[in-house]
């Protein structure tokens, strides 16, 4: 079935295809003479191109490889409105040393989501499934023991809500019982009315920020640059790092999920701004 | 509350960074004269509170962010999740056995 997969993906030589994390470096690692195993699922490619730069086309900006275009996995033209979106991405492509790690490049396959939309929902569908994280937002889930924990929740995640309210004007509140709390109906509507107000790619961005960080409430606090993707992901992930100051940090577990949650929500994060800002220079005349 | 400490220190963390990720030539590179040409863009203003400061200081620490969890999560799946399958010589060799040699082939 891979072998298959791979042949149909080399046919159509796409530079750019939707990243799925490998599980090992299996072309890498030591091999032997047995080669590479034909259940191995295909890996990284090598770095086939040796400039990266950016064009303007009609749509946007378009990505070259080497004088080739960058196209989607759905082998759209890959066309971003913006410059500095472009020129991240570029920076990403030209980043890959060797090997083409998809897995990293966090930007290339959000504007890949955005521009192919796979999953083919408008942006109701989009508003709607974010909006559903609101009845099982992190910050609104409480425990009551240990207690240690329970306070430390209360300090971290109490403020955040209670910025929330009032950026909002909306209640939210925090429960402990199993079932979550009870969000009004304004409130819902409050969050869809204000998640309308940006365009389908920003939508995109922030679904995918959501999804990451688990909470709405956090992903909103990060988009209106009310606290850094540090502290989001801190705040997001409170009991782990109430666990590893008890028991002990993993490095190779811990270390990793952090790193990795980090980037996804930062290049969310940017995804978002970059995508629904519009940049002017006005110059002011000097005064003598 | 904005991205907190100065924004000379995440300009210079950020210029580092994106040199660690270009190579040799990264003072050509778009990213890095994109950086320097905003951060001059927004240095002179005559305003003490200044939004599309603070805003591009935020976006700046994200993008530092990014490149720098992107860079440790890529050293630490090397280290510890990117070494591969291991041969059928080597795992016969884990239990101390070895792969029959055989001249002729698989009969």
């Amino acid at each position: 079935m891979w072998r298959g997969c791979r042949r149909l993906w080399w046919a159509r030589s796409q530079p750019a295809r939707l990243p799925r994390t490998p599980p090992a470096d299996a072309g890498s690692g030591p091999v032997g003479s047995c080669g590479r195993r034909a259940y191995a699922p295909p890996t990284e490619r090598k770095r086939f191109y040796q400039n990266v730069s950016i064009s303007q086309g009609e749509g946007g900006f378009e990505i070259n490889l080497d004088h080739r275009k960058l196209k989607t996995p759905q082998a759209k033209l890959f066309t971003v409105p913006s410059e500095a979106l472009a020129i991240a991405v570029a920076t990403e492509w030209d980043s890959q040393k060797d090997t083409i790690k998809f897995y990293t490049m966090h930007l290339t396959t959000l504007c890949n989501t955005a521009l192919d939309n796979p999953t083919q929902r408008n942006k109701t569908q989009l508003i709607r499934a974010a909006v559903k994280f609101l009845e099982t937002d992190t910050v609104c889930y409480r425990v009551e023991e240990p207690p240690a924990l329970a306070e430390l929740q209360k300090n971290e995640w109490d403020p955040v809500i209670t910025w929330a309210e009032k950026r909002y004007n909306v209640t939210i509140g925090s429960s402990t019982s199993i079932l979550g709390p009870n969000i009004p109906a304004s409130t819902k509507e409050t969050f869809v009315s204000h998640l309308a107000s940006y365009n389908m790619w920003a939508l995109q961005g922030i679904e995918f920020v959501i999804t990451q960080l688990k909470s709405l409430i956090l992903s909103m606090s990060l988009i209106d640059r009310h606290i850094t993707v540090e502290k989001a992901v801190l705040l997001s992930r409170l009991e782990e790092e109430y666990q590893i100051r008890r028991w002990g940090n993993v490095e190779w577990a811990h270390d990793y999920d952090l790193c990795e949650l980090r980037a996804r929500t930062a290049a969310g994060t940017l995804f978002v701004h970059l995508c629904s800002e519009s940049s002017s220079v006005k110059h002011k005349l000097l005064q003598d | 509350m904005a991205a907190p400490g100065a924004p000379l220190r995440t300009l210079r963390a950020l210029l580092r960074e994106l040199r660690r990720a270009a190579g040799r030539s990264y003072r050509d590179s778009p990213a890095y004269r994109h950086v320097l040409a905003a951060f001059r863009a927004h240095r002179v203003t005559s305003e003490k509170l200044c939004r599309a400061q603070q805003e591009l200081h935020f976006q700046a620490a994200t993008y530092l962010c990014l490149l720098r969890s992107v860079r440790e999560h890529e050293a630490l799946h090397r280290e510890y999740h990117g070494r591969g399958e291991r041969s059928p010589q080597e795992i016969a060799g884990l239990v101390g056995f070895r792969l029959p040699q055989q001249p002729g082939g698989k009969g």
